[in-house]
């Protein structure tokens, strides 16, 4: 079943194409705005006036040729400093995809920006420099991509022109980070060995690697599968909005407009609403206007039952035969993302879908250092781009998932009531799928980013 | 680019999404939340593409009822007359409520004073943020895409301002996952992006597939036209053309439509939305690039602007 209207005319050839969000991480120093630069710019994706202004502005500095790096840097402030300071998102396209790239800067204390950007990415590309190998800071973004659940994972081995082109250097690199990034769970990672200065393998093939087969950057960015098989998942659909018109035209109509946040909903399905645990039975699905059969996630949709039950915002649609427990008591991986730390006894608010509730952080169990994975019992609190383990009790029950099933009903966020700051993104369950990590020897005292 | 191969193992299976189908799911997600979380949300309406397709948008999402909130248009004086004919026909239409803050009247009663280069833009945000207190508006739903400026592109989709519009790149908050912070303080309120991740070329796909109904000057026309500063500006009370601007009649169209002393025409013979997407999809400038004056005035001229509470 096609979901494209009125195929046929060229417009219409033109935009079946597929979507594919994906981050990237790396410093500076790795060359990551270079790469950004070159993807864009090869792509023919740059376009002449802003081309025309980097070249201006790269004069300006007395560089010779225009810095690619400079299509990425937009804010006063980073220009200045020439950092990168939050995530910046990047549009391109070929004629197979659609891109959107959340580039996050990789120095040290940003590990928040590769969460942020990391959280809603399909893919990561994570940079090294092919003299340095894999470093602390490479094991830092791998386990950012290992914790939100990134299904692919790209090593871009940077500046081979630097080290002659070498096979066995390449080999050595991309063999290290695939069996660490493997241990952490990362279901699929494929090593590219590059030059992102000279253009190697990022657009285009490199004359100078005959001994590297695999796909460029871009020939792997443009095939990586984006659709998942909804059918794996069970259905849920949290409410956003109850659409009543109340009209002469529509006196008793009412639809539960939302976005499915997995799996599958069909005409005739049972369903259970939570909190309530009332039954009823989907009774017509619509997307946008069309009246459908199936609908899936992430389609927006409304649907409407055959019971005339209390349903509002927050509320949850599942399968009446697919399991959802919701609890007071949740246990969860946490990034700390304010500059106010997060201490036990915190009273905050928690955004799960579409529910707030207040919630108590209980414990904070332990600090996970991302560089060597050791966790440090009994932190007391944790800093901005902390990742931590986090103990909370929530005035109501609520239904969460382990994220490791779903990044959409397993994740939620912490806001300050006081002045609604987001704190902290947290995600629900066990933190590395098959990670084996060791407990740290000795309390640790210094810091770890 | 002229036309699409879709990756096989996308097109085999029957859940693939079309990014089209996907970047709509995503509005309308967005429009949806605001309107669970906020009180009074409003949608800013200039009558241009961008506002157009949000308020198709919002329609969708909330089918068969009316959107729950209006659209408030800021109304420079120099507007192109087709626009505000087909800005006054939309609310009809649809049977919407129309808010107009008018930066004819603040010049009028001496409240803002004409800039020496004749362009309003800058003097639009005076009156949209006393229209936003007067309303006691806390969302406001904009059509910037993140894509059309590099200051843009670390623009959020809940866009946090204080009590005088004022955009903080620090305070911004995280966006992670698809789980958007719209709590603020009294006084304080949020733009809303829900283009926030289309382009320009996404848009006009939307448009041609959607049917979308837009003002006449965004398709090839035969128009009288002057050269300034490499732009062809339409002549008007606004200001021009000036001694020794030489007003000729091209073929033209408009890529941004917002006041006629700073938007150029671009020449085009494209006169159907087809057209207009294969002159995108070829051409080797950018939107706001080719034609707005306002974005040339210096490399950080629209990270100021937002600062001061303008877009």
């Amino acid at each position: 079943m096609s979901t494209t209207a009125g195929a046929g005319h060229a417009a219409e050839a033109l935009a079946a194409t597929s979507l594919l969000r994906f981050a990237t991480a790396g410093s500076v120093d790795d060359g990551k705005s270079t790469l950004v630069g070159r993807l864009l710019h090869d792509s023919k994706s740059v376009l002449s006036d802003q081309l025309e202004a980097v070249s201006r502005a790269s004069q300006a500095r007395g560089q010779e040729a225009p810095d690619l790096a400079l299509l990425t840097d937009g804010l006063r402030a980073e220009r200045e400093q020439g950092i990168t300071i939050d995530v910046a998102y990047r549009y391109f396209a070929t004629p197979r995809r659609r891109f959107i790239l959340a580039d996050t800067p990789g120095h040290v204390q940003y590990t928040r920006n590769m969460v942020t950007g990391a959280s809603t990415a399909e893919l990561a590309v994570v940079l090294v420099d092919a003299r340095n190998g894999v470093v602390e800071q490479t094991r830092r973004h791998a386990a950012v991509a290992a914790l939100l659940r990134v299904p692919h994972v790209v090593l871009a081995v940077n500046k081979m022109d630097l080290v002659g082109y070498a096979e066995d250097v390449f080999a050595a690199i991309a063999d290290e980070f695939s069996r660490y990034a493997t241990s952490l769970g990362v279901p699929e990672v494929t090593a590219v060995p590059i030059s992102a200065l000279e253009g190697d393998n990022v657009v285009a093939p490199s004359a100078h690697m005959d001994w590297y087969s695999g796909p460029t950057v871009l020939e792997h960015l443009e095939t990586v599968p984006v659709t998942h098989d909804p059918t794996d998942d069970p259905a849920r659909f949290p409410v956003q909005y109850v659409i009543r018109p109340q009209t002469a035209e529509h006196p008793d109509y009412r639809g539960y407009a939302g976005q499915l946040a997995s799996g599958v909903l069909r005409v005739g399905d049972r369903v259970t609403v939570h909190p309530s645990g009332r039954s009823s039975t989907v009774e017509a699905l619509d997307v946008l206007g069309r009246p459908v059969d199936v609908a899936w996630a992430p389609q927006s949709i409304t649907v409407r039952l055959a019971d005339d039950l209390d349903i509002s915002r927050g509320d949850l649609l599942a399968p009446a035969d697919a399991s959802v427990r919701p609890s007071q008591d949740l246990t969860a991986t946490v990034c700390h993302l304010h500059d106010r730390p997060l201490r036990p006894g915190d009273r905050v608010l928690l955004k799960h879908t579409t529910r707030t509730v207040k919630a108590l952080v209980k414990e904070i169990p332990s600090r996970l250092t991302l560089a060597d994975l050791s966790q440090h019992p009994e932190p007391g609190e944790l800093a901005a781009n902390d990742i931590g383990r986090v103990v909370l009790r929530t005035a109501e029950p609520l239904p969460v998932d382990p994220y490791t099933d779903s990044r959409r009903t397993g994740s939620f966020l912490l806001i300050d009531p006081a002045d609604g700051s987001t704190l902290t993104a947290g995600m629900a369950g066990g933190a590395f799928a098959d990670a084996d990590i060791p407990a740290a020897e000795a309390p640790d005292s210094g810091w770890d980013f | 680019m002229t036309t699409a191969v879709s990756a096989p193992e996308e097109t085999d299976n029957p859940f693939a999404l079309t990014h089209l189908d996907a970047l709509e799911s995503e509005a309308v997600h967005i429009f949806r939340e605001v309107a669970g979380e906020f009180e009074r949300p409003v949608i800013l309406f200039s009558g241009g593409k961008d506002s157009i397709v949000m308020l198709h948008l919002a329609l969708k999402a909330f089918a068969p009822a009316p959107p729950p909130f209006g659209l408030l248009h800021v109304d420079t004086g120099h507007n192109f007359p087709e626009v505000l004919r087909f800005r006054d026909e939309t609310v009809a239409e649809h049977g919407l409520r129309l808010f107009v803050a008018s930066v004819q009247e603040y010049i009028d009663a001496g409240r803002l004073r004409e800039r020496p280069d004749g362009t309003r833009n800058p003097l639009q945000t005076l009156p949209l943020l006393e229209a936003l207190g007067e309303h006691r508006f806390d969302a406001v739903f904009g059509g910037g895409r993140r894509d059309e400026e590099k200051a843009r592109a670390k623009e959020r989709v809940f866009s946090l301002r204080d009590e005088f519009g004022g955009w903080d790149p620090r305070r911004q908050r995280p966006e992670l996952w698809q789980l958007y912070n719209g709590r603020h303080a009294p006084g304080e309120h949020v733009r809303v992006f829900p283009l926030s991740n289309w382009t320009e070329l996404d848009v006009w796909q939307y448009i041609a597939r959607e049917e979308i109904a837009l003002p006449s000057i965004y398709y090839a026309h035969h128009r009288e036209v002057f050269s300034r500063s490499g732009m062809w500006l339409a002549p008007g009370e606004w200001g021009g053309p000036a001694d020794g601007e030489r007003v000729e009649q091209r073929l033209v169209r408009y890529r941004t439509v917002g006041d006629m002393s700073c938007t150029g025409a671009v020449d085009s013979d494209a006169d159907t939305v087809e057209k207009v997407i294969t002159e995108i999809a070829a051409s080797r400038l950018t939107e706001r690039g080719a034609t707005r004056a306002d974005d040339k005035l210096s490399e950080a001229a629209m990270e100021d602007r937002k600062r001061e509470g303008y877009f």
